[in-house]
């Protein structure tokens, strides 16, 4: 099981939230080679998705390209202070997190 | 491959292009500017959540958590241990670092052999993962802050601190080196990077304090240990062992020469 990401959000008087994300993952590329000279496979996160109260505020498809332990902000519109923001990633091996903040 | 190693390297060629002088000067400034963005979503965060719950959680054969662990002010006192240590603990009779006084807890709390505690000190990568890396990182972490305020009242302690200075000016290995042959002038670099005069209190305060760190391009969260660990591979001294006097006696001389600064890590460095 995947390490917990660390979300925090906050949303501003004119009603905007800021949410950011840290994400637990190695995010290995495929073109590293490991001592033995044998290729580390490629392992990253593909998909991101954010929600809150059902909707859908965030989509995203990654890649490699994308760095280990990575960090996520983005800003929407529409959510109170108390609300819950919802953020799951999907890796290329099917691993899946999904972990939750209340807006403050 | 890495976002975060391009940016650097895209800062860094920034800064050849102007006059030598003044490159090095906005070059440091650029690596500020780098540390700075890169500050607001510290990854070290991830290990400071691990080592919470490694902390709290109960392990070992007796199935006890570490909360009873004495880090100088108090079995379970976290919050501002770290800016007074290392320290003398009369219940071990030796002068410890944090990593030292976290395996003595491991082992007199929760039943570990010495082996079990030390057997991945450092980090490397998501199969090799370090409990020590995420302890010191939920402990380091409940210190941002506070002034250092290392104690030098024991004789041990004493002792400790010259060691340490000792070993600072100590000349060795195949390239005839010393701590103090890159840290002991003032505005010295190794290619981009500013060296700190350990020898003076600001450079010592500077350094001590920023440490550990998350390191972008490891991927890794690095603690003092490793950093000295580091040191004298880049020497090419033999290998410091992990938690031995050597270390600990290098850590007290500099942790004590940053007295009076604020800790300020775990911080991230390219």
């Amino acid at each position: 099981m995947a390490d917990p990401m660390r979300i925090r959000a906050n949303v501003d008087a004119s009603g905007v939230t800021e949410v950011k994300v840290l994400m637990n993952h190695e995010m290995e590329t495929g073109q590293r080679k490991d001592a033995s000279g044998k290729t580390i496979p490629a392992w990253f996160i593909q998909n991101v998705t954010a929600t809150h109260g059902g909707r859908t505020v965030l989509s995203a498809q990654w890649g490699p390209a994308v760095s280990k332990n990575p960090f996520l902000s983005f800003k929407f519109k529409g959510a109170q202070k108390g609300d819950k923001v919802q953020v799951t990633w999907v890796d290329n091996r099917g691993d899946k997190r999904t972990d939750e903040a209340t807006i403050a | 491959m890495r976002t975060r190693a391009l940016y650097a390297g895209l800062l860094a060629a920034a800064g050849i292009v102007a006059a030598p002088q003044a490159a090095a000067q906005d070059a440091v400034k650029e690596i500020e500017k780098y540390r700075e963005a890169l500050q607001d979503g510290n990854p070290a965060e991830l290990w400071e959540a691990r080592g919470e719950d490694l902390w709290k959680r109960p392990a070992g054969p007796r199935k006890v958590s570490l909360e009873k662990c004495d880090l100088g002010l108090g079995p379970g006192v976290v919050k501002g241990a770290y800016a007074q240590l290392p320290r003398y603990f009369a219940d071990a009779d030796r002068v410890m670092d944090l990593e030292t006084r976290l395996v003595h807890c491991r082992m007199t709390l929760q039943g570990l052999t010495r082996e079990e505690a030390t057997k991945q000190p450092f980090g490397a990568g998501t199969d090799r993962k370090s409990d020590n890396d995420a302890l010191v990182a939920y402990v380091t972490a409940e210190s941002k802050g506070v002034k250092m305020n290392v104690p030098l009242a024991h004789p041990k302690e004493k002792e400790m601190y010259a060691l340490g200075e000792k070993m600072f000016y100590f000349r060795g290995g195949p390239y005839d080196f010393s701590c103090a042959t890159c840290h002991a002038a003032d505005n010295t670099r190794i290619r981009l990077q500013d060296l700190p005069n350990l020898t003076k209190p600001a450079g010592a305060q500077l350094a001590y304090t920023g440490w550990p760190a998350y390191r972008v391009s490891q991927g890794e969260l690095r603690t003092f240990q490793w950093r000295l660990n580091d040191c004298f591979r880049q020497q090419r001294f033999p290998e410091l062992a992990f938690t031995s006097d050597a270390s600990i006696a290098l850590t007290s001389f500099l942790a004590r020469n940053a007295n009076g600064a604020e800790f300020k890590a775990p911080t991230i460095k390219r």
